[in-house]
């Protein structure tokens, strides 16, 4: 690079560190790293404290290179989406080049060293969950069905079953269950935001259900996968990462879940425009308690097990 | 010699370098300390068997 080159760049927006770490998508890793957590702990077996902090952080640098790979992929739409719009790549702060060699990197990174630390079932695990968001979801879902959050959302339930790969070395129904239960939750979660969100999703060209079906489909799906979701977490509270604690948190909250859908799938367009999707709102930020409690109270049991007192 | 007078693109992308620096002394920091552990609780070392037969 030149002088004239550096010098040319000077009064564009130069991008700092805390751009490139925007590129991983710190908010979903938080997820990720949450539900990554937990499904080791709650798994048999003890792993050493410091291999289990590096395994959550490789299985975070791989959630967030995915992102990378993402922003790289969608730079033309996240610039139309009012939501999107102040990420790195279209901001101007960093390159779409930038943010695919960053994402590749990464990648690479993070799968082979959870490789050499703990084992190749979470490793590949990994592998297909990045391949799973930056192509199936990204390059060939997202712009081409509706569909595109259920099948997609797949790869955001992954982390708990690399958590419970890293100390098992393997999978079993108690990881299936946790990955299910994301895997559900996901779809009436973005349909929800989908509801008040539309214009940015329809402007984009992204076949959202909302912008495909319209939002009466869409409030009729919510409920319906509510309910199947209902079901699912208050199944998985009578297997070995299930007790007391989590089918209380469950009863609860799924009641509650279930009684927002509810009210989603009775309003009218009308009445949501009238009180700003107030209701709508409120179920998507009801959504984030939903899984943030479900996960902790297969925590809290996992804990309370060396005490006699976790699980039946 | 003469000590050259700082480039401006050096204070401008100080933080993303420094940024940059704590990130791979981290790195080290992580491949270090996976080493310690894997070496003292025996990840290494050859099958018992494969030593005896030796």
């Amino acid at each position: 690079m030149s002088d004239a080159t550096i010098n040319s760049t000077v009064n564009q927006p130069e991008a700092g560190f805390g751009d490139y770490v925007a590129l991983l998508k710190p908010r979903v890793m938080s997820l990720v790293v949450f539900t990554a957590a937990v499904g080791l702990l709650a798994a048999p077996g003890a792993v050493h404290p410091f291999i289990a902090f590096c395994a959550i952080l490789f299985i975070a640098i791989g959630a967030g290179a995915s992102g990378a790979l993402n922003m790289w992929w969608d730079a033309d739409i996240d610039a139309v989406m009012k939501r999107t719009a102040r990420r790195p790549v279209p901001a101007g702060k960093v390159t779409a080049d930038e943010a695919l060699g960053v994402g590749v990197a990464l990648s690479g990174l993070a799968v082979t060293m959870l490789w050499l630390a703990t084992n190749w079932v979470a490793a590949a695990i990994l592998a297909f969950t990045i391949f799973f968001y930056a192509v199936v979801y990204t390059m060939w879902l997202k712009r081409w069905t509706p569909q595109n959050i259920v099948i997609g959302g797949a790869a955001g339930a992954f982390p708990p079953m690399i958590g419970w790969a890293v100390a098992t070395g393997g999978v079993s129904v108690e990881s299936v269950l946790m990955f299910a239960l994301i895997f559900m939750w996901t779809p009436p979660h973005f349909w929800a935001l989908a509801l008040f969100m539309n214009s940015d999703y329809e402007n984009a060209g992204v076949p959202m259900l909302t912008v495909t079906h319209g939002r009466r489909t869409t409030r009729t799906h919510i409920f319906v996968y509510t309910l199947l979701l209902a079901v699912l977490a208050l199944g998985a509270g009578v297997t070995a990462i299930g007790g007391p604690i989590y089918m209380a948190v469950a009863v609860v909250l799924n009641a509650m879940f279930v009684l927002g859908a509810w009210r989603i799938w009775r309003r009218d367009e009308d009445s949501a425009a009238l009180d700003k999707y107030l209701v709508e709102k409120k179920f998507f930020r009801l959504s984030l308690l939903y899984l943030f409690a479900h996960f902790g109270a297969i925590l809290a049991e996992a804990a309370l097990r060396p005490w006699g007192m976790g699980g039946w | 010699m003469s000590f050259h007078k700082e480039h401006e693109l050096h204070t401008r992308r100080k933080g993303r370098n420094i940024g940059l620096g704590l990130t791979l002394v981290a790195l080290i920091c992580i491949v270090f300390g996976l080493t310690v552990v894997k070496v003292t609780r025996g990840d290494f070392e050859p099958p018992r068997g494969q030593v005896e037969g030796n």
